[in-house]
C-alpha cells in the first residue's frame, strides 16, 4: 500500500484494506470505491450484480435503494451536483442497465461527473441473447465520456481508478464500468493504482501566458463587455474568481441556466439569465454588447436560438472553455482560450483593468428596473411565479433546489435568485422530466443540514415519485413542491401559442391525490389553493422535520414569459400580457 | 467542400472502430473511407479517415475526435504532402487468350494480373483513388464482374514542399 492511502485509511476511518488478498472481483470494486472515498452509492439489485450486493451485504457503504434504476441515476447526479464530488450508481443487466441510460445522457449533457457500475451476463454468455443481456457499452458509447468492459478481475483495479479520473476532470461526464458476473465472480491479489495513466487524454488545460494576455487585451478594449457565465464556472469552482473579475473590471455578468449560482443573482452586476426565457436585459444585453465573453458556456441553443450569425451581432466573442471542441463549434470567436475558466480568471485577474463601461452599466440598470420578471396577480388565484416567489422569499435564497422540467423549471430559474454555486440542480441540456425529485434526494443526502426544494410539475413528478418510498424510508427531508397545474403546462403553451389551442394529450387532471399518494408512503401531504394557504401550509412545511410533499394548486391557464420564440432573434422576445 | 485525409492514432482496443464510426453519426459527419490497422507500435492502431468538409468542420471533427479517451493523436494529412494508396482486386470477363491483350493494358498502371480462370482474370493495382478509377474504366469494356477495393492508407511524406516534384 502507498504512503498516501496509508494516509487516506486512517483520515477517513475507512475500514483496513488488505493489498495483496486474494478477493473476488465484487470485492475489489467495492476495495477501489472506498479508496475513491466513496460513501454513497445509488442503486438496484439483479441477477447479474448479485456477487457486488453480496459483497455490500454488512459493508461500510450507505447503499440507497431506490425504486427504479433511473432513480437511483438521478439521485447520483443531484448528490454530484450538489457536492462536485462524483456520483456512482449500480444496476444490474439488461434491463436494470437500460433503466440507467436517460440519466447516463442527462448527465452527459450537463457534465456531471457520475460513475455508472453495471452488472452484465457471463462472457461465455455474451453475444448469445443470454436471459438479461444487453450491450450496455455499445448501447450508451454516443452518451457517455468513456465506458469499460471488463474483460479480467486483473484489469479492474485499473479500470476503477482511470474511470473515476476521466468523470472528474477536464470536462466532468459519466463513465460506466460494464462488469460480466464471471469478473465479479474471479478471484486475484487486491491491487490498486497509485497514479492515472491515460495516453492522449488532457485532464487538465492551463491556458498559456499568451492565450491569458489576448484575453485580457481583448476585453480590456470594450465599452460595452458582457460576461456569459455557464456551468463551467460551477464545474471548475472559479465563483470567487468570477466574482473578482467582474468587480475589478466592472463587466456585468449574465448567467445561464446552467451557470445560475456561479455569480450571485442578487449581485449589483447580475443580469440573471439569457435566451429563450430569458429576461429582456441580458437579451439586450447580447444585442448590444460589443465583446461578449464566454466562460465555461458552450452558446446552448436556447440562447443562441440557433441563429448563431444573428446571436450577439455587435459583439467580438472571446470564448474560454475547458474542452476545446467547444471553442468555436456554436459561434464564431474573435479570441479563445482553451483552459480551465479558474486558472485562466486567476490569470487574468492581475493584468485586467478597469473597462470604460459605467456608461452601460448605466443603461443595463435602467432596463433592468423597466423591464423585470413579472406576472398578473389575481386575487384569490394562486400563481404560479408567486410560488416559487413565496420558496425563494421563505429560504431567503439559501436553499438548495432543485427543479423537474416545464414551465415550473423556468418559473424557477426566473424568480428564485441563486446566490450560490450547487444551489440549482436541473437538467439544462436533455430537460429531463422525472429528474428533479430523485435529483433533490441526492442532494439532501450530500446535505443532510441543508432544505432542499424539489419543485416539480404534476407531469414530471409522475415519472418517479415512486422514490417517495425512500424520502419515508431513509427519511430525508426533502421539501417537493409541487406546481399543479393540472396539465403539461409547457406543452399546453406551445400549443397556445404555436398550435391555435389545440391541445393535444396534456390533460393531468385525473392524477392521483398528492395529498393521499404521499401519505400513503407514510409521507406528510399538504395543499394550498390560494396565496393565503400558499403561505401558511409552505411554513409548516418547512418547520416539519422530515419529507413533505406540498400539492400547490395554481392557475392552469399561466404561460412563461418573456419568451423568444424557436425560430426567432433574441430581438423578437414576446414580454407577456401586461 | 473539400475532401480530407485524417489520421488518428488509436487504443487497439475493442470497441474503438465503433466509438470513431459513432462519433462521425453522432455529430453529422460522413465517412467515405475508413481503413484500420497496426502500427510501429504494439497496443495501437492507425486509422485513416477520408472525409468531406469546409475547414471549420474539419477543425470541429478533429477536436471531437480527440475528446474519445481512446483517441491518442489526431493528424489531418491534408494540410501537407503526403502519400495516398488504395488497392482494388478487380475480377474482369476474360479468355486466356486475352491474356496479352490485357497485360498491355494493366502493365502501364503497374498493376498485375494475380488470378486467371477458364472465363475471367483478377487485375490487382494499388495506387491513389484516381489512378485506380482510371484503370476501371479501361477495365469496364471487358465486363467488371466483381470489384472490391480498400479505403486509403496514408502517410505524411518525410520531405517539404520545395522538393514536392520528385513525388511518386
Ligand atoms: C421524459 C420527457 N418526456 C417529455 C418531455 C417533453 N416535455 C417538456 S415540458 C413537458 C410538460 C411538463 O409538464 P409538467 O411536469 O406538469 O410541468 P409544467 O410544465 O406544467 O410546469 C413535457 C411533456 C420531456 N421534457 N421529458
Amino acid at each position: 500500500m502507498s504512503v498516501e492511502m496509508a494516509e487516506l485509511q486512517k483520515k477517513n476511518d475507512i475500514p483496513p484494506i488488505q493489498f495483496g488478498e486474494e478477493v473476488t472481483g465484487a470485492e475489489t470494486l467495492l476495495r477501489c470505491l472506498i479508496l475513491e472515498q466513496v460513501e454513497y452509492i445509488f442503486g438496484y439489485p439483479g441477477g447479474a450484480v448479485l456477487p457486488i450486493y453480496d459483497s455490500l451485504y454488512g459493508s461500510y457503504f450507505k447503499h440507497i435503494l431506490t425504486r427504479h434504476e433511473q432513480g437511483a441515476i438521478h439521485a447520483a447526479d443531484g448528490y454530484a451536483r450538489a457536492t462536485g464530488k462524483p456520483g456512482v450508481c449500480i444496476a444490474t443487466s439488461g434491463p436494470g442497465a437500460t433503466n440507467l441510460v436517460t440519466g447516463i445522457a442527462t448527465a452527459q449533457m450537463d457534465s456531471v461527473p457520475l460513475v455508472c457500475i453495471t452488472g452484465n451476463v457471463a462472457q461465455s454468455l455474451i453475444g448469445t441473447d443470454a436471459f438479461q443481456e444487453a450491450n450496455i457499452t455499445g448501447i450508451t458509447i454516443p452518451i457517455t465520456k468513456h465506458s469499460y468492459f471488463v474483460r479480467d478481475i486483473r484489469d479492474l483495479p485499473r479500470i476503477v481508478k482511470e474511470a473515476f479520473h476521466i468523470a472528474t476532470t477536464g470536462r466532468p461526464g459519466p463513465v460506466l464500468i460494464d462488469i460480466p458476473k464471471d469478473v465479479a465472480n474471479a478471484k486475484a491479489p487486491f491491487t490498486y493504482p497509485d497514479q492515472v495513466e491515460i495516453r492522449g487524454y488532457r485532464a487538465s488545460l492551463v491556458p498559456s501566458d499568451e492565450e491569458v494576455h489576448e484575453f485580457v487585451k481583448a476585453v480590456s478594449e470594450a465599452k460595452r463587455p458582457v460576461i456569459l457565465a455557464g456551468g463551467g464556472i460551477i464545474a471548475a469552482q472559479a465563483e470567487k474568481e468570477l466574482r473578482d473579475f467582474a468587480e475589478k473590471t466592472r463587466i456585468p455578468v449574465i448567467n445561464t441556466f446552467m451557470g445560475l449560482g456561479g455569480f450571485p443573482g442578487t449581485h449589483e452586476l447580475s443580469l440573471a439569465m439569457p435566451g429563450m426565457h430569458g429576461n429582456y436585459t441580458a437579451n439586450q444585453a447580447l444585442l448590444n454588447a460589443d465583446c461578449v465573453i464566454g466562460l465555461g458556456a458552450r452558446f446552448d441553443d436556447r440562447i443562441t436560438m440557433g441563429r448563431t450569425k444573428e446571436f450577439a451581432p455587435k459583439a467580438r466573442i472571446v470564448h474560454v472553455d475547458i474542452d476545446p471542441a467547444e471553442l468555436g463549434k456554436n459561434v464564431e470567436t474573435a479570441v479563445t482560450v482553451a483552459g480551465d475558466v479558474k486558472s485562466t480568471l486567476a490569470k487574468a485577474i492581475p493584468l485586467a483593468k478597469t473597462c470604460d463601461s459605467e456608461a452601460w452599466i448605466n443603461q443595463l440598470k435602467e432596463w433592468r428596473e423597466q423591464y423585470p420578471y413579472k406576472y398578473k396577480k389575481d386575487g384569490d388565484v394562486l400563481k404560479p411565479q408567486a410560488v416559487i416567489e413565496l420558496l425563494y422569499n421563505s429560504t431567503d435564497g439559501e436553499a438548495i433546489v432543485t427543479t423537474d422540467v416545464g414551465q415550473h423549471q423556468m418559473w424557477t430559474a426566473q424568480y428564485y435568485k441563486f446566490k450560490h454555486p450547487r444551489s440549482f440542480i436541473s437538467s439544462g441540456g436533455l430537460g429531463t422530466m422525472g429528474f428533479g425529485f430523485p435529483a433533490a434526494i441526492g442532494a439532501q443526502i450530500a446535505h443532510p443540514d441543508r432544505t432542499v426544494i424539489s419543485v416539480v410539475g404534476d407531469g414530471g413528478f409522475q415519472m418517479t415519485n415512486q422514490e417517495l418510498a425512500i424520502v419515508s424510508q431513509y427519511n430525508i427531508p426533502v421539501k417537493v413542491a409541487i406546481v399543479n397545474n393540472q396539465c403539461l403546462g409547457m406543452v399546453r403553451q406551445w400549443q397556445e401559442l404555436f398550435y391555435d389551442n389545440r391541445y393535444s394529450q396534456i390533460d393531468l387532471t385525473c392524477s392521483p391525490d398528492f395529498v393521499k399518494l404521499a401519505e400513503a408512503y407514510g409521507v406528510k401531504g399538504l395543499r394550498a389553493s390560494t396565496p393565503e394557504e400558499a403561505e401558511a401550509v409552505w411554513a409548516e412545511a418547512l418547520a416539519h422535520d422530515g419529507p413533505v410533499v406540498v400539492d400547490f394548486r395554481v392557475a392552469q391557464g399561466e404561460n412563461v414569459y418573456p419568451m423568444v420564440a424557436t425560430g426567432n432573434t433574441l430581438d423578437q422576445m414576446e414580454l407577456g400580457d401586461d | 467542400m473539400q475532401q480530407h485525409t485524417i489520421s488518428v492514432l488509436v487504443n487497439d482496443q475493442p470497441g474503438v472502430l465503433t466509438r470513431v464510426a459513432t462519433l462521425f453519426g453522432q455529430r453529422g459527419f460522413n465517412i467515405d473511407s475508413i481503413t484500420v490497422g497496426g502500427t510501429e507500435e504494439q497496443g495501437l492502431s492507425r486509422m485513416i479517415i477520408s472525409t468531406g468538409g469546409d475547414d471549420r468542420q474539419i477543425n470541429q471533427l478533429m477536436k471531437q475526435l480527440h475528446k474519445l479517451i481512446d483517441v491518442i493523436s489526431v493528424t489531418n494529412l491534408s494540410e501537407n504532402p503526403f502519400v495516398s494508396r488504395e488497392l482494388a482486386l478487380i475480377k474482369v470477363t476474360a479468355l486466356p487468350s486475352q491474356l496479352a491483350e490485357l497485360n498491355g493494358i494493366v502493365e502501364p498502371f503497374r498493376a498485375a494480373i494475380v488470378d486467371v480462370g477458364p472465363s475471367s482474370l483478377i487485375v490487382q493495382v494499388t495506387g491513389d483513388t484516381e489512378k485506380i478509377d482510371a484503370l476501371l474504366v479501361l477495365l469496364q469494356s471487358y465486363g467488371v464482374i466483381e470489384l472490391t477495393r480498400t479505403g486509403s492508407v496514408a502517410m505524411a511524406r518525410s520531405i517539404v514542399p520545395a522538393t514536392a516534384a520528385a513525388m511518386v
